[in-house]
């Protein structure tokens, strides 16, 4: 049910261009009836400054509570609530240096290879906090695994390439059975089953990336983050990747950044758009069910974005 | 003639242009300064051509009469006797001691300073602390060898002589070899690309199952290159031999065993040539052309297999 | 994946056993980086050590002397700093030109092929012991051109001469001088001088006036570097500059001379009796004091250098 005291409306006092922190951004209020799957029970909009879809308490994967991302002294993100549901493809959009992937790699620590990078607010896994002390890094990134922009295979076999992760992680089990269905689910086998002693690096790009979801998935991670996976490849093999992400949903979480919107729209359920504000920080302007947020968006950034008229 | 009778047309402009941007303008300045240039360059590689012909030209008389022989015998005050084969032993001795201590710590230095250090003053501190080591004279390092190796762990090193054996010797060229060693081998670290660490961090590996499984693969070949370029440095010094005692001129031609030439005192190539330049029989002089015909074949073989190592295991996929 | 329920922290701490090894691991190779600076510190301590001996036991009257006589007593500095000079002056009058000159040739000239094959050469120059050189200067350098050519100016002819030594040591440090200042020139981006030749500028031209003022801050630390290492050199100045156990001070190239270097290997070959009693062995650490000292000094100041160019760009 809708509550009167936090929706507001498009004619509303929304900000135009870069929202200041004490701004209070749209509130995003669910109401029955969308287009998420029906056996989520969707609890009544939550009021207060941030904006977030929320869902019911096991359903949520990631719980971000304030989540500011620092390089040194420079903010790249900034004050970031929101939640990631599971099962689900979760787009993050928005202009290019708006900290997207910034925020993505938090997710799975990727950030703590850059020596001056720091976070305050807190990322919660399944309610674990990701940042406490005690937690490892290396767990962390085999529960959440990473799809990098460009397909980065080793340079290794096919077969090495997607046993690297199992081995490390102390895989005891039959390896070969384990590779093949990796390679299956990542739609590669087929391609692939004649030549698992070849170089990874040989393969066509769209392949590569293939092989390179195969690897992520063969750890059994819980969910996969996808930087722009498919900005290097061109239009087929893009396709096919979507496709493959609507495959995969049914067994992981994914959350993707990119910066084509009609990808987004294609292929994600739920899209969370961030901007650039004027202290250069990003930071979340709305989050919606993929449909709505297209359709009907309620931020008037967010309603320019998707119109072109910038970024 | 036809064309007196007509009136002369100003040239037409494509004509003028052609004429301004077309035609060899002999600039007789640049000429000679690309000239001087070339000359310099060729100077550099004549003294060269020069050296080696002068030494082989000196030398390969004495192959010429006693083959192989020269290169097997022990030193002796008789040229006629006198061969390179105690040194070629002891700068064998020596190399395999400097690899011994240069290798491990020099590339674990650089894994080290490569891989898991964050920028701090520390580190920065230690990068530059090992790029003025590098730049130290090999002299002063015979200095460190002789006042560490030589005079405080003699009765260690050399109970034999005074400390001044192939183990010091070894020692101290490690440690001269080091810093280079560390230098070449953070380079090919360097050249490692990131996306293969963050590749095999993303799928949950720890920073030492990245190294050893993605990062050192790829890096191996620039680091054997390195090593292998710093054996053939430490081949050819001299300096920290003469201090730490490499310079002892007749040893007994002796059937000593291994153990006692590792502790006692000894013979290398480098210092063999410097004592016999200084003899004042000229007939020493073939004999030192021989030597050095011997020692750079030695060096040139060395770095010849680590530069074809290099192309050979240059990226293959 | 099947509906897990609420993790614990406990799920996220990993293996402690793999946790356990990337420490020891980590531990390892930050000792080996350890050692290097262990390495600083022992050169140090043991020079300063030793000369410390010296400074204080010496009469500082023996400092200043007519020459560097150390089994006499007599520790004249000037001597020694003064032919460490004139060899280093002269080899640096060899190797700028023909360092520089190659260089330029090299980086602005060459075709890609004759660079891939000169290139090699010059570092085949590089790969020469300073022995050999040594030797080289002795029996090729000094008969034909150091003696012939001090006769003409000064009359006087000596085998050992600290300008064939120096003359070594410039063939020493061309390639040295070549190498760094030609990587500092072929570090320049083709945008310049791209920009030169559409203003119509010939190759002489961008070459003296965008290439080499854009790279003069490499060509000065080539230079240092060459320097330093000239100043360093021990061997060939050992074989050919006459420098014995002991000299006088001597600033003419056509005579013999005493460089630091040399003064310290005289003293050690004079067999086993470097220790002793008298000031002979602490003089050597002390003159090692004085050459680390320089040499560190010129290091730092061609990094200083070598970072300008690379903020450059």
């Amino acid at each position: 049910m809708v509550d009167p005291l936090t929706v507001r409306t498009r004619t509303d006092d929304v900000a135009a261009t870069g929202a200041t922190e004490h701004e209070s951004p749209t509130i995003r209020v669910m109401t029955t009836g969308h287009e998420l799957d029906e056996s989520e029970q969707i609890a009544p909009g939550a009021s207060g400054p941030a904006p977030q879809m929320d869902f019911a308490a096991d359903q949520v994967v990631f719980e971000l509570d304030q989540l500011s991302c620092f390089y040194g002294s420079f903010r790249a993100v900034r004050d970031i609530s929101l939640k990631v549901p599971k099962n689900q493809i979760t787009a993050l959009i928005g202009p290019s240096g708006c900290g997207k992937s910034t925020l993505l790699r938090s997710f799975n620590r990727m950030n703590d290879l850059i020596d001056s990078a720091r976070i305050e607010g807190r990322i919660l896994y399944h309610g674990v906090d990701l940042y406490e002390n005690g937690v490892d890094a290396v767990e962390v990134r085999r529960r959440i695994g990473m799809v990098f922009q460009k397909p980065n295979p080793f340079p290794k076999s096919i077969y090495d390439n997607v046993a690297f992760g199992p081995r490390v992680a102390g895989f005891r089990g039959n390896m070969d059975e384990l590779v093949e269905q990796s390679l299956r689910r990542a739609a590669i086998w087929d391609e692939v089953k004649d030549k698992l002693k070849t170089p990874g690096t040989a393969l066509s790009g769209g392949q590569q990336q293939r092989l390179c979801i195969a690897r992520a998935i063969a750890v059994e991670p819980d969910v996969i983050l996808m930087d722009e996976p498919c900005s290097a490849l061109d239009p087929i093999a893009t396709l096919k990747i979507e496709e493959l992400m609507r495959e995969l949903k049914e067994n992981y979480t994914i959350v993707i950044v990119t910066h084509n919107m009609q990808q987004a729209a294609r292929a994600s359920d739920v899209t969370a758009f961030l901007t650039m504000g004027e202290d250069r920080a990003g930071y979340l302007v709305e989050m919606a069910p993929t449909q709505e947020l297209f359709t009907r968006p309620i931020n008037r950034l967010t309603e320019d974005y998707i119109t072109g008229r910038f970024g | 003639m036809a064309d007196t009778l007509r009136p002369q047309a100003a040239p037409p402009a494509a004509d003028l242009v052609r004429r301004a941007i077309s035609g060899r303008r002999v600039d007789i300045g640049a000429r000679l300064f690309e000239g001087i240039l070339l000359f310099s360059l060729l100077i550099a590689l004549a003294i060269l051509v020069v050296l080696m012909a002068d030494v082989i030209g000196r030398g390969w008389v004495v192959y010429a009469e006693r083959g192989t022989e020269f290169l097997t015998s022990g030193n002796s005050r008789d040229p006629a006797q006198a061969g390179v084969g105690q040194a070629l032993f002891g700068s064998l001795a020596l190399m395999v001691i400097v690899a011994i201590v240069s290798f491990p710590l020099g590339i674990g230095a650089a894994i080290y300073l490569e891989e898991y250090a964050r920028d701090s003053p520390l580190t920065r501190f230690i990068t530059v602390n090992i790029r003025n080591l590098a730049g130290v004279p090999a002299i002063v390092y015979g200095l460190l060898g002789l006042a560490v190796f030589v005079v405080a762990l003699g009765d260690l090193t050399g109970p034999n002589s005074n400390g001044r054996s192939i183990i010091s010797g070894g020692l101290t060229l490690g440690i001269v070899v080091l810093p280079l060693v560390i230098i070449t081998a953070s380079e090919a670290l360097r050249a490692v690309p990131d996306t293969i660490r963050e590749a095999a961090l993303g799928v949950g590996a720890t920073r030492w199952e990245t190294i050893r499984s993605h990062v050192l693969p790829y890096a191996a070949p620039g680091i054997l290159t390195g090593t292998i370029l710093s054996m053939a440095r430490a081949f050819g010094e001299a300096a920290p031999l003469i201090m730490v005692g490499g310079a002892a001129s007749f040893v007994a031609a002796g059937d000593a065993n291994l153990i006692d030439q590792l502790f006692g005192p000894y013979m290398a190539m480098p210092t063999l040539v410097y004592n016999w330049a200084g003899l004042p029989n000229q007939e020493f002089r073939a004999l030192t052309s021989a030597g050095i015909m011997a020692l750079m074949t030695t060096i040139l073989l060395v770095n010849g297999i680590a530069i074809l190592l290099r192309n050979r295991y240059a990226r293959r996929w | 994946m099947t509906d897990q329920p609420r993790l614990t922290h406990e799920d996220l701490r990993g293996s402690s056993a793999r946790r356990r090894r990337e420490l020891m691991v980590r531990s390892l190779f930050l000792s080996a980086a350890a050692v290097s600076v262990i390495i600083s510190a022992l050169i140090i301590v043991s020079l300063v050590g030793e000369a410390w001996n010296f400074i204080s036991q010496v009469d500082p009257g023996n400092l200043r002397t007519d020459g560097w006589f150390p089994r006499r007593d007599m520790f004249d500095i000037g001597t020694i700093v003064a032919g460490t000079l004139v060899v280093a002056g002269v080899g640096l009058i060899v190797a700028i030109p023909l360092g520089l000159g190659a260089a330029i040739y090299l980086a602005e000239y060459a075709s890609p092929r004759w660079r891939g094959t000169l290139k090699p050469i010059l570092e085949m120059l590089a790969a020469v012991p300073s022995v050999v050189l040594g030797f080289f200067a002795l029996v090729v350098i000094s008969p034909t051109i150091a003696q012939p050519v001090c006769d003409a100016f000064t009359g006087a002819s000596p085998i050992f001469s600290m300008g064939a030594a120096g003359l070594a040591v410039g063939i020493l440090i061309t390639p040295l001088v070549a190498s760094i200042a030609e990587d500092a020139m072929y570090a320049v981006p083709n945008s310049l001088r791209e920009a030169a030749y559409g203003l119509g500028a010939r190759k002489r031209a961008t070459s003296l006036r965008v290439v080499i003022p854009a790279a003069v801050s490499g060509i000065m630390a080539a230079i240092i570097v060459g320097a330093s290492r000239a100043i360093g050199e021990t061997m060939i100045v050992a074989m050919a500059a006459g420098g014995t156990g002991g000299s006088l001070f001597q600033l003419n190239p056509c005579q013999p001379g005493q460089t630091m270097t040399a003064a310290i290997t005289a003293l050690a070959t004079g067999s086993d009796r470097v220790r002793g009693a008298d000031l002979a062995y602490p003089s050597l650490f002390f003159v090692g004091i004085l050459l680390f000292v320089f040499t560190l000094v010129l290091n730092m100041i061609s990094e200083r250098f070598v970072r300008r160019v690379r903020l450059r760009y």
